[in-house]
């Protein structure tokens, strides 16, 4: 299934979760709001001609210092139909609400979600574990946001060369 | 050392120092940890595999801090990895030694910079005897630091315990 009739087919069963959309691009991506993301994620895993079983990658994003937001991209793949589609959602950096958390959607999500989690500081409501995965869990700060700064130390260890 | 390939008579007696034979002692089975942190390990054990052939200067990992002499630190060491080897170097019995081995743990390496989460330098965490440098070292690079680590241990004495030569400032 092409990109127009997937996007035709969310926007017939979800009238307005789509908010933006662009096709002329080597992934073709959907911007859906946090709000519909659970429904329309499970929507198209178990829609029959869509079958989108696999999540080969969920990433979290900071747009820049400038902007307030934080985004998470999916990216979605039938091994059935090898077709895939890439959704993208975000939250604002201020009030940090929270992402629906599609772990339990696809199981994969779930240290991708842990991974987003501790190096932006997302939150994913939902979530069964949701603590750092890479870094100590007593570091404090998220190291990916774009306004981050090294501490003086860690445990005694002077960070910076 | 040739304490034991060279003829020594027929009255059955060697003579030597002390030092001389706990030295070649020491460093004739330098018994390092098995462990390595990330790209560097792999060249490690391909020096410790068939090709390098490690075990013929003595050079055999073990299994447990307890019964290792030196610490081979192959690789970047992260801060959520540096507590553990701080812990994994105060297990091992003394003497013991370290040898540091590739950028990343002699200095930091690539992520000297922006590498937030890298030790820069585990000398910065344990005391370093030697450093291997290299990114990562070839094998003939590790082995030339062990050599160098038994050319260390070679000018070790009881006597003289290992203290700093000048003075330290009184005031």
């Amino acid at each position: 299934m092409n990109f127009e009739a997937i996007k035709e087919l969310i926007d017939q069963h979800f009238p307005g979760a789509i908010k933006d959309s662009q096709a002329d691009v080597l992934q073709p991506w959907l911007y859906i709001g946090r709000e519909d993301l659970q429904q329309v994620a499970i929507f198209l895993r178990d829609h029959g001609p869509l079958s989108f079983d696999y999540l080969s990658l969920l990433s979290g994003v900071d747009l820049g210092k400038e902007k307030d937001e934080l985004e998470v991209v999916y990216h979605l793949y039938s091994l059935l139909y090898e077709h895939g589609i890439v959704l993208r959602t975000r939250t604002s950096k201020s009030e940090l609400e929270a992402i629906p958390t599609v772990s339990h959607i696809w199981k994969a999500a779930d240290w991708h979600e842990r991974e987003a989690y501790d190096m932006l500081g997302i939150p994913f409501e939902g979530h069964p574990d949701l603590r750092r995965i890479l870094m100590p869990e007593d570091w404090e700060g998220f190291p990916l946001r774009k306004d981050y700064t090294s501490a003086e130390s860690y445990h005694n260890i002077k960070i910076d060369y | 050392m040739g304490l034991l390939d060279t003829k020594t008579g027929q009255g059955k007696i060697v003579l030597t120092k002390v030092d001389d034979l706990l030295n070649w002692a020491r460093l004739s089975s330098l018994w390092p940890m098995g462990f390595g942190l990330a790209c560097c390990a792999i060249e490690m054990m391909a020096t410790n595999a068939s090709h390098y052939d490690l075990d013929r200067l003595g050079v055999f990992p073990r299994p447990s801090p307890r019964q290792s002499d030196v610490m081979i630190i192959a690789g970047t060491v992260t801060f959520k990895m540096a507590d553990r080897i701080r812990r994994l170097y105060e297990q091992m019995p003394e003497p013991r030694y370290v040898i540091s081995m590739g950028s990343c743990s002699n200095c930091g390496g690539p992520y000297w910079e922006h590498g937030y989460h890298v030790v820069k330098g585990v000398d910065r965490i344990i005391p370093v005897d030697v450093y291997v440098p290299g990114c990562p070292p070839r094998p003939e690079a590790l082995i030339g630091g062990i050599l160098k680590l038994q050319e260390k241990i070679r000018q070790e004495s009881l006597l003289i315990p290992d203290m700093p030569k000048e003075n330290p400032p009184t005031s």
